[in-house]
């Protein structure tokens, strides 16, 4: 895994101690909040509704044990003992002292981490496919391909007052797991006549108007990787809205545009910076980073302990049926650690939780831990064999919570409990509606289904890209509630639409439960999940199933 | 059907903590909402913002906040300002904690 050279850590060194000086002017009066504002949002500081908020980026995802161990040593020193990891692969502490964050900045950088560049219109940080280097239908791993373009646009002069914030995603797997087609750009992984390069995706984006990305470029070789991309970002920050914030992101250009146009100069700006770009020394660079994320070594391991634990533990397998994927090497697992109990906030991990998961990750899994884009928490390498003795140490932590890609695996953002521009809470809906089909024992009948939840329409918690999405608002001073249906995340993205009317507060929870239950009766058989159904059927059964019951309480 | 008088508030974020804080009568910041100065005038609540916004090395981002003044204190108009002075719903750990 990519360790912070000399450069790097002097440079992270630099940062925190410009930021502690301002931080310093700050308080003793010298920089007002209007002046201080940009510098803290710089390096990842919010004010939010109740505290302050610091977002901490972990680079495509990928942490080592002593990482996770330092963001929970966070946790209990100078916040109150947990951690909200989020859709983009970052961790927010949300209590903390303004005068101890230029401390939690330098213990980060002690691991190699950082918060520069969660904020403000630059590029934010690289997220990838949580499974990277692990998932038996992957390419190749994506995540060298992810650190050079993060040493590319980490501090790049140019791209540091962009029209809007920008966000790049990629892939190595044809089975998409990092939303690639709902943001600013997606690359995704292809092989052609041997040689690996990317598809580039732009214009895919949530928020107040959610886009599919469209393909730019259906191939771009990996020496072209940079150039390319400089050529996207470079076109943007000329063509982008500068004049209204809603309309400053790169799919706004692209569709006011149309793609054509923004192809031609892209292309054209690219054959005039290629040159400037040294591709020897990008492809020695790269070669040397994917040493760093060399494929671990993973010796053949007897496998008799999964078979017997399957057989006799009813839990453990029903764990295993639903937290584990197929690894690339023969006697392994990819595990994922539900950050989703029942009852609890998706996606939050106390301090003691993660140093149990870095011990574990330790003991079972070569120390690497990953952060997906769902909220949870992986080991990508374990052997089948020590499956069983993980499971016991997670159950025994409740981490346990066999619901991985079912209805209690809820995205939700932090919503009106934490953020300053929510409209609605999200995080007790999620509560409610994964305490509420536990206790109908639904979910495991149910099967796949994702179920995502934003407090506003910034779209954080993806409620476009949910099979049910829920979207809170504020309607005349109380909460309400919108149901979308049909959006997909993968790589047939697609972006629900919307039922009707939405419904108060006490009505969401039953409401989704109408649309589950009608799902279960029209489905063909067990086999044909939510999604499938509702690409079968249509919405009509659905919003038949929703609103039927509003109409007879209002007869 | 309520004799709720509509009343503003004086409310912003502490600088050093972040939290949500209103102003007081005595003019200190106060972290219980009951203690904050209720005003009935529109023009001595924008001149208090006024005067509290200049306050930029003890709060951030000051605004006049919608409340009623019923038979039990002050109350929030908006559900917004109801989260600011509970604290957030999972945990018991914002103002909650503080009883
Ligand atoms: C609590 C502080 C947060 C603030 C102030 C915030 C702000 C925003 C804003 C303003 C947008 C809309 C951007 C646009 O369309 O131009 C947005 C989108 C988004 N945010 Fe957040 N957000 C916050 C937390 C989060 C969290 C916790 C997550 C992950 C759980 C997240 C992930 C995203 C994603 C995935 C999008 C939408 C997709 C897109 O950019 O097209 N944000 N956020
Ligand atoms: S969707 Fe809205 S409420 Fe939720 S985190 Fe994003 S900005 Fe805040």
């Amino acid at each position: 895994m990519y360790q912070y050279d000399e450069f790097d850590r002097a440079f992270i060194a630099e940062r925190n101690r410009q930021f502690r000086a301002q931080v310093d002017r700050r308080i003793d009066g010298s920089l007002t909040e209007e002046e201080f504002r940009p510098l803290r949002l710089m390096n990842g500081l919010y004010l939010q509704l109740h505290a302050y908020m610091l977002r901490v980026a972990i680079p495509y995802g990928t942490l080592n044990s002593a990482q996770l161990r330092q963001l929970a040593m966070i946790a209990t020193r100078w916040d109150k003992g947990y951690g909200h990891f989020t859709t983009r692969q970052n961790i927010q502490y949300n209590w903390p002292r303004l005068t101890d964050v230029p401390d939690i900045l330098d213990a980060l950088a002690e691991v190699g981490l950082h918060a520069i560049q969660t904020s403000g219109n630059t590029i934010r940080n690289v997220t990838s496919d949580q499974f990277a280097a692990a998932a038996a239908d992957e390419i190749e791993d994506p995540r060298p391909y992810a650190e050079l373009i993060r040493q590319w646009s980490t501090d790049h002069p140019e791209f540091q007052f962009l029209p809007r914030k920008f966000k790049i995603a990629i892939t190595g797997s044809p089975n998409d797991r990092a939303v690639t087609k709902a943001h600013d750009i997606g690359l995704r992984m292809v092989r052609q006549n041997g040689e690996t390069g990317f598809e580039v995706i732009v214009g895919g984006g949530l928020g107040r108007t959610p886009m599919i990305g469209k393909v730019i470029r259906d191939f771009v070789p990996v020496a072209d990787l940079l150039p390319y991309l400089e050529a996207i970002v470079g076109t943007y920050n000329l063509l982008g809205r500068r004049d209204n914030k809603y309309k400053a992101r790169i799919k706004i250009t692209v569709h006011e545009n149309g793609l054509e146009k923004v192809r031609d100069l892209v292309e054209a700006q690219f054959r005039k910076i290629a040159p400037q770009f040294d591709a020897g020394a990008t492809a020695q660079h790269l070669a040397q980073l994917k040493q760093q994320f060399a494929a671990p070594d993973l010796p053949p391991r007897d496998d008799q302990r999964y078979h017997d634990a399957r057989r006799i533990d009813g839990v453990f397998r029903a764990w295993a049926d639903t937290n584990l994927h197929p690894h690339r090497a023969a006697g392994y697992s990819i595990v994922t650690i539900s950050l989703k109990p029942h009852g609890g906030t998706p996606g939050d991990a106390t301090d003691a939780q993660m140093t149990l998961i870095a011990d574990l990750a330790d003991r079972y899994a070569l120390g690497e831990i990953r952060v997906s884009h769902e909220q949870n928490l992986v080991l990508p390498h374990v052997a089948l064999d020590d499956l069983p003795a993980l499971h016991q140490a997670l159950r025994a932590a409740g981490l346990a919570t066999a619901n991985v890609g079912l209805a209690s695996d809820i995205i939700a953002c932090p919503g009106m409990d934490y953020c300053a521009l929510a409209t609605a809470r999200s995080i007790p809906v999620a509560q409610e509606i994964a305490q509420h089909v536990d206790a109908l024992k639904l979910e495991h009948d149910i099967g796949p289904l994702k179920i995502k939840i934003s407090g506003c329409i910034n779209a954080c918690g993806h409620h476009h890209v949910g099979h049910i999405g829920i979207l809170g608002l504020d309607r005349a001073g109380v909460e309400n509630y919108q149901i979308t249906l049909g959006g997909d995340g993968s790589e047939d993205a697609v972006i629900g639409t919307r039922t009707g009317p939405g419904f108060a507060y006490d009505q969401i929870v039953p409401a989704v439960e109408r649309i589950l239950r009608a799902y279960l009766d029209l489905r063909r058989d067990r086999s044909e999940t939510f999604l499938q159904a509702y690409r079968r059927l249509g919405a009509d059964p659905f919003k038949a199933a929703l609103y039927h019951t509003e109409q007879e309480d209002a007869a | 059907m309520t004799q709720a008088t509509p009343v503003k508030v004086v409310t912003a974020n502490s600088l050093i903590e972040g939290d949500v804080v209103w102003l007081a009568k005595d003019g200190s910041w106060t972290d219980s909402l009951q203690s904050a100065n209720a005003f009935t005038d529109k023009a001595d609540a924008q001149t208090a913002l006024e005067q509290a916004n200049l306050r930029q090395n003890e709060v951030v981002g000051c605004y006049l906040a919608d409340m009623r003044l019923g038979p039990t204190g002050l109350e929030p108009a908006h559900f917004r300002e109801d989260f600011r002075r509970r604290g957030p719903s999972n945990y018991a750990h914002g103002k909650q904690s503080q009883g």
